[in-house]
Formats: C-alpha cells, sequence, structure tokens
C-alpha cells in the first residue's frame, strides 16, 4: 500500500513537471535567429487572406507577409522563415516559452494580455471588428434579430467575450455554442446548427470566401460589436527583438507613405534624392545599425513582400478572393488609422 | 549440537528488512517532495522573470463569457470558479448518463456473446469488433456531424407528439414545477418502504415454502402506486412546459443539445463494447460445471445466467470495470472537440481570457483526478462486498 501510495505522488510529479519544463530564458531572440538562420514565427492554422498554408504547403497572407518582412529585415531573406501553425489556445504558450519568436496571427491586443502574459503588442497590421455571418435564406437583417439563438464562436478568444457583452447589453440573451477548433465552429456553422457565426469581420470574409460552398448565400450583418486591433506580439524582456519587429511593420507603412513598391525599391535605391526615401532604403544614413540589423534592412524587406499597401491588396483587398474594402486601414493621410512613426 | 538461534531481530538494525523498507520509502519520499519543489518553484521563477502573471486569485473575477448548456442558470457576471462548476457538473452529467447507460448496454451484449441463437452471437460480436476498434473521438464526430447534417433545421423539425428532434437538439415537455410534484415524491416514500417490505416477504415466502412470488413487478407497482396517490392528493396538476417552434428555434420546455446527445452516444456506444468484453470474460471465468449444475437443478437459461453465473462472474468483472468507468469519464475531456462545455472546454476559455495556463491545466488535471479516485474508491468498496468472504 506504500509503495502504491509513493507511486501515486511520483505520476503527479512528473506531470506536474510537464509545466515546470519552460526552458530558461533564450537570450537575446536576434542572436538565436541569427545562429540558426531562421525566424520562427507562429501563425494561424487556416484563415485565408490573414495565414493559411496551400496544398503545396506554401504558406500565404497578411500575416504571412508580415513574418517574410521580419525574415528580410533581420536575415536579408524573406524565405528564411519556419511557421508554426497554432490554435486560440496554444498561441500564447508558444510564444511564452520560446518556441516561436513572435506571434502572427491575427490577435487581439487587450489590456488583459499586455499587462499580464509576460508578452509585448508591437504594432496594428489589421483594425478589425467583431461581426456576425448568418444565412441569407434566414431573412435576418440585423444583430438586434439575433435574440434567443444558437451563435456558433470558436473558444478561448476575444471574441467569446464580446458576445457575452453585446449580448447583455442589448437583452439578447444568445446562446453560444464554443469549439474548440476554428474549423469545428466554422463547420457547425454551415451544416445549421447554428443560426449566425461570428468571429472577426476579417474572418468572416475569409471563412465565407474559403469555406461556404456558395458565398452568396450567407451575409455579414452591418454591426460590428467591438474594436480588435490585430497584430504581431513578442516576448517581453527582449527590447531590442520588440524594435525590430515594431519598425519593420513601421517601416512597411512608411514605404506605401513614400511610394516605394516591391518594383521601384531598386530604382529609388540607385537614384532616389528624397531624404526620406534615402534613410528608409538606408542609402544615406544607417537607419538599420540602431537596430542592430544590416543597411539596407528596409529595402530587403519591400524587395521581398511589397509595402504594406501592397500585402493588403494581394491578400486582403479588394482585388483579392477576400474582397474587404482598405476602410480605416488606409494610411493616416488618405483616411484611415494606419500612421507609422518616422524612420528616423 | 548445537542448536541454531536465530539472528537477534533488532529492529533498528539494517539487517531488519522492515527497517531497511522504511528507510528507502523515506528517502524515495524525501527525493520526491524534492523534485516537486524544484519543478513548481523552477516554474514559478521562470513565469516571474518573464512577467507572466500567476496564482489562482483569478477565480475570483468575474467570468465574463457565457456557457452554452448548464444545469443550472449560470450568468457571465459570475466569477470564474462558478464557471469551472458548471463544467464540472456538465462533465459529471455526462459521465454518470454514460457509465450507466453503456453498463446497461455492456452487460446486454456481453451476455449475448454465450446466447444460443447464432445470429444474435454474431450481432453482439459484430457490435464490439466494430465499436471497439474505431478511436472514440472519430465516433464522437461522426455522431455529431450524423446529428446536425442528417436532421432537420429546426423550422422544420420532425416531431412526435410534443417532441421535437432537430439540429437543435431534443426538445420535450417538462413539468411546470408546482406542489403536486412535491406530492409525488411524498407518496414515493412510503411506497419505497412498503414495496421493500412486500419484497421482503416474498423473499422469505419462497425462502421456506419453495413458491417464487413476485420480487420485482409488485414492489415497483406499489411504488408507483404510492406515487401516483400523492400527485392525485396535491392536486393532480398535468401542466406542462411544452416546447413550441419559433421562427429560427424551438423555444420552452426542456432540451438536450446536439452535443450533449453526441458526446452521450458516443461515450455509451464506445464504451459498451468493452464492457461487453469484460463480463463475456468474466462469464467465461466461470467453471463450465456450475451452469451444469443449474440445469441439473432444473434452472432454465434465463435463471442459471441471472442466478448462477452472473453472481459469479461479477467477481472478475468489477476491477476491469472500474477501469472502463475510469476510460469514459476521462474520454469525455474529448467533448471539448464537438463544442460540449465541459470541464476542459470552459478551463480552455478561462485560460485564453486570463492567460493563466498552468493554473487552469491543474484545475483540469485536479477535476480528473478526483473523479477518478472517488470513482475507484467506490468500486473498490463494491468489489470488497462482492469477492468471496471465506468463512
Amino acid at each position: 500500500m506504500r509503495i502504491n501510495k509513493v507511486k501515486t505522488l511520483a505520476v503527479i510529479a512528473a506531470t506536474f513537471g510537464t509545466f515546470a519544463a519552460l526552458p530558461a530564458h533564450a537570450g537575446k531572440t536576434l542572436d538565436g535567429i541569427k545562429a540558426r538562420g531562421q525566424v520562427v514565427c507562429g501563425v494561424n492554422t487556416g484563415l485565408a487572406g490573414f495565414g493559411a498554408a496551400d496544398s503545396a504547403g506554401k504558406w500565404t497572407g497578411l500575416d504571412v507577409d508580415i513574418c517574410r518582412a521580419i525574415a528580410a529585415t533581420t536575415l536579408g531573406d524573406a524565405e528564411k522563415v519556419k511557421y508554426v501553425p497554432l490554435n486560440a489556445q496554444q498561441r500564447f504558450t508558444a510564444l511564452q516559452s520560446g518556441e516561436i519568436d513572435v506571434l502572427s496571427r491575427n490577435t487581439t491586443f487587450t489590456l488583459t494580455r499586455d499587462a499580464s502574459l509576460g508578452l509585448n503588442d508591437t504594432a496594428v497590421t489589421y483594425y478589425d471588428g467583431q461581426g456576425f455571418m448568418v444565412p441569407v435564406k434566414s431573412k435576418i437583417k440585423s444583430a438586434k434579430q439575433l435574440k434567443g439563438q444558437t451563435v456558433c464562436v470558436q473558444s478561448g478568444t476575444t471574441t467569446e467575450k464580446n458576445l457575452t457583452d453585446y449580448s447583455k447589453a442589448a437583452g439578447l440573451n444568445i446562446k453560444p455554442v464554443v469549439f474548440e477548433k476554428l474549423e469545428a465552429a466554422e463547420n457547425a456553422y454551415f451544416t445549421g446548427r447554428c443560426i449566425a457565426y461570428t468571429t472577426d469581420a476579417s474572418g468572416l470574409a475569409s471563412t465565407r470566401n474559403k469555406v461556404a460552398k456558395d458565398p452568396a448565400e450567407h451575409i455579414i450583418l452591418p454591426e460590428l460589436i467591438s474594436k480588435e486591433p490585430l497584430g504581431p506580439m513578442v516576448r517581453r524582456g527582449d527590447d531590442e527583438w520588440f524594435a525590430i519587429v515594431k519598425w519593420t511593420i513601421y517601416g512597411l507603412l512608411e514605404a506605401e507613405e513614400y511610394g516605394i513598391t516591391q518594383t521601384n525599391v531598386d530604382a529609388l535605391k540607385a537614384t532616389s534624392k528624397d531624404p526620406v526615401v534615402q534613410r528608409i532604403l538606408g542609402t544615406s544614413e544607417d537607419t538599420g545599425k540602431l537596430l542592430g540589423l544590416s543597411k539596407d534592412w528596409m529595402a530587403n524587406a519591400v524587395k521581398a513582400t511589397g509595402n504594406y499597401g501592397e500585402i493588403f491588396e494581394r491578400n486582403v483587398g479588394p482585388k483579392s478572393p477576400l474582397g474587404l474594402p482598405r476602410g480605416v486601414n488606409n494610411l493616416w493621410n488618405k483616411g484611415g488609422l494606419m500612421y507609422a512613426y518616422p524612420v528616423r | 549440537m548445537n542448536p541454531q538461534t536465530p539472528p537477534k531481530k533488532n529492529s533498528w538494525s539494517w539487517r531488519s528488512q522492515a527497517f531497511r523498507g522504511i528507510v528507502y520509502q523515506l528517502i524515495a519520499a524525501v527525493a520526491i517532495a524534492a523534485i516537486t519543489w524544484f519543478l513548481i518553484h523552477n516554474t514559478l521563477v521562470n513565469m516571474q522573470a518573464r512577467g507572466i502573471k500567476s496564482g489562482f486569485d483569478f477565480l475570483s473575477q468575474a467570468a465574463g463569457f457565457d456557457i452554452g448548456e448548464s444545469l443550472y442558470p449560470f450568468d457571465s457576471a459570475q466569477p470564474y470558479w462558478e464557471a469551472f462548476l458548471i463544467g464540472v457538473t456538465n462533465t459529471l452529467r455526462v459521465a454518470v448518463l454514460g457509465i450507466i447507460l453503456a453498463t446497461l448496454l455492456g452487460t446486454i451484449l456481453g451476455v449475448g456473446r454465450f446466447s444460443r441463437n447464432a445470429l444474435v452471437r454474431g450481432l453482439c460480436l459484430s457490435y464490439v469488433e466494430f465499436f471497439r476498434n474505431i478511436p472514440v473521438l472519430l465516433q464522437l464526430l461522426m455522431w455529431y456531424v450524423i446529428l446536425t447534417e442528417v436532421l432537420p433545421a429546426s423550422s422544420e423539425a420532425w416531431t412526435l407528439g410534443p417532441f421535437f428532434l432537430s439540429k437543435g437538439g431534443l426538445n420535450f415537455p417538462i413539468p411546470v414545477w408546482s406542489t403536486g410534484q412535491l406530492w409525488a415524491a411524498y407518496g414515493l416514500l412510503p411506497g419505497v418502504l412498503f414495496g421493500w417490505a412486500y419484497r421482503r416477504r416474498a423473499v422469505r415466502k419462497f425462502e421456506t415454502t419453495g413458491k417464487p412470488g413476485s420480487m420485482v413487478l409488485m414492489p415497483l407497482v406499489i411504488m408507483l402506486f404510492a406515487s401516483l396517490a400523492g400527485w392525485a392528493l396535491g392536486g393532480a396538476p398535468t401542466e406542462f412546459n411544452r416546447p413550441i417552434k419559433g421562427d429560427f428555434a424551438i423555444e420552452n420546455g426542456g432540451a438536450l443539445t446536439p452535443e450533449f446527445l453526441a458526446v452521450l452516444m458516443g461515450l455509451t456506444l464506445y464504451t459498451a463494447s468493452f464492457i461487453a468484453e469484460v463480463v463475456r470474460g468474466g462469464i467465461s471465468s466461470v467453471a463450465r460445471g456450475q451452469g451444469e449444475a443449474a440445469s441439473a437443478l432444473g434452472l432454465n437459461r434465463n435463471q442459471e445466467m441471472r442466478l448462477v453465473m452472473l453472481p459469479q462472474a461479477l467477481r472478475v468483472i468489477i476491477p476491469p470495470l472500474t477501469n472502463q468507468y475510469l476510460n469514459l469519464t476521462k474520454n469525455s475531456s474529448l467533448a471539448v472537440a464537438i463544442g460540449y462545455p465541459d470541464v476542459v472546454s470552459i478551463a480552455n476559455t478561462a485560460l485564453n481570457q486570463t492567460g493563466r495556463a498552468v493554473e487552469c491545466i491543474s484545475l483540469v488535471m485536479l477535476v480528473y483526478l478526483a473523479t477518478s479516485l472517488g470513482t475507484s474508491l467506490l468500486m473498490n468498496w463494491y468489489n470488497n462486498r462482492a469477492a468471496i468472504k471465506e468463512r
């Protein structure tokens, strides 16, 4: 009997041990990346337009292009990325434990996450809001008509709480059906288990476009019930790496603002007399040096992925399959919210 | 000749086996305590170094999310620990019901393997082989897909009297609570007493005179009648909360969601195949002569199984049966895949809202540890009761 007790204790200890097995602090993230020659980037398991692998295993999407830009600024080669597909539950732990260098996975910045996860929000890459999708044949025109209805949602996201807040504030008594996996939540909606599906409006567009048999049979309701600033996160405690990710994003925005594109970047690098362009492309001052990067860090990124506007157009913009309008994601001087700190 | 004197036993000597045993166990216990302490300490230090907040204080904060189904009402303003409690009750609900149903079905299937009818035998065998050899997660998904894909939308629900079956689940009428139901419960009390007394008398009569009386049916009738009498005394309430078809969903009445039904069906059908094997093994273990002896006494096939074979098989069946109960309870954690809000699903949500990964996972582990130890305690007690008592 005593032996049995000891055995039980050993099992308990071993199971707790697996949680304690976080690796010790890895030192400078950038050093690690340079040593292994790869940026390890956490992405979505499959959200077309943001982060999804095609049948050949090639990752594409807005979040993926951010990873590629980071690889270009740090290693000079946008292909040197290892993608780690993560679901909503895994993403923060993967970043905290050092499994990934950066989490670029349509993740909302919130106070709780910023203050309690040991992570840092870098810069917003997509301003979103939570919406609802319903079948056209339900004849529902507004989220206010969802009283007492079932709504499919993915667990462990800000979405779940927003839904509750909205349901409470509007007195709707919505019944959530919560799924761990994105695919399961989408599938439950399409089989008709729920009358509506809720997630960020961009996610709705992606799902409608890629998963629905006939996209025309589903409409996205006009109400947006929350603010969802999405962007990459990094671990706390490595300010240099935090700055690199943040400034890579700002650089892509600056490139758009000053008309630097994938096609003209080489020509501008050689000929541009504009001091701002020269600074961004590293032909006058060495802006990369302060970040611990090469002089042409931003030129490499724009050459690989294009500027922010090009990334947006290619992955989610009006001409892409998702067909999302630029809206608030336009530059500050074109009526949007995208405002980069100056590269100088 | 010198008589060999046995070595002097000193309980504090290294030569004493008992003493050595205690020392070894002490060393093991200290080593484990040290490792545990190191792991916990290391985790806490690392989490602090990374700025990750830790502690169980979040349990008293408002949860802020709704739960799709629960045994009692839950509001998002209630704290996390109450949300966890809802998850635990949801897990237990599916586990307890699943254990009861799987035991019934498994026993029938196990006994069916000894049927003289080749068709019955074959059907039981194919059931076991089919359900035992497909991973339970796939079975859960399969039932969920069947329930949500094949069933009609709520607006075109299949109707049988006051029952509705649709993608929204099974909707049924529930009695409106009134004093009448309470009276029915009051009536049940003397009913149980009388039924029990009747059964005792019937058993005694059988033992003394050999005339078999009704030992199951009549006591049940007495209980039912007493309960009905109580219900009539309480004013015979017949008011039901009937489900009605709304525009998009079926409203009012009671409801079993497709998530719950899929988990229950999947776990029951899967575990029943294992229980059937356990029962079969138990019955095979009873000596063949026992069955022959029973026939020689003039017992029919049914009595032979019920009175001679099964009671003896029970001793072999209970320990592996306990394992199946534990497995069923633990497998219910797969419910998260099809959206049933069990304790794992709610812990997942809490984990993501608060970022307290270590805490939430520990809580879930604690819940399963407690339910498993509880189940095994109960079954061990029953096993002791059923074991052969040497007198």
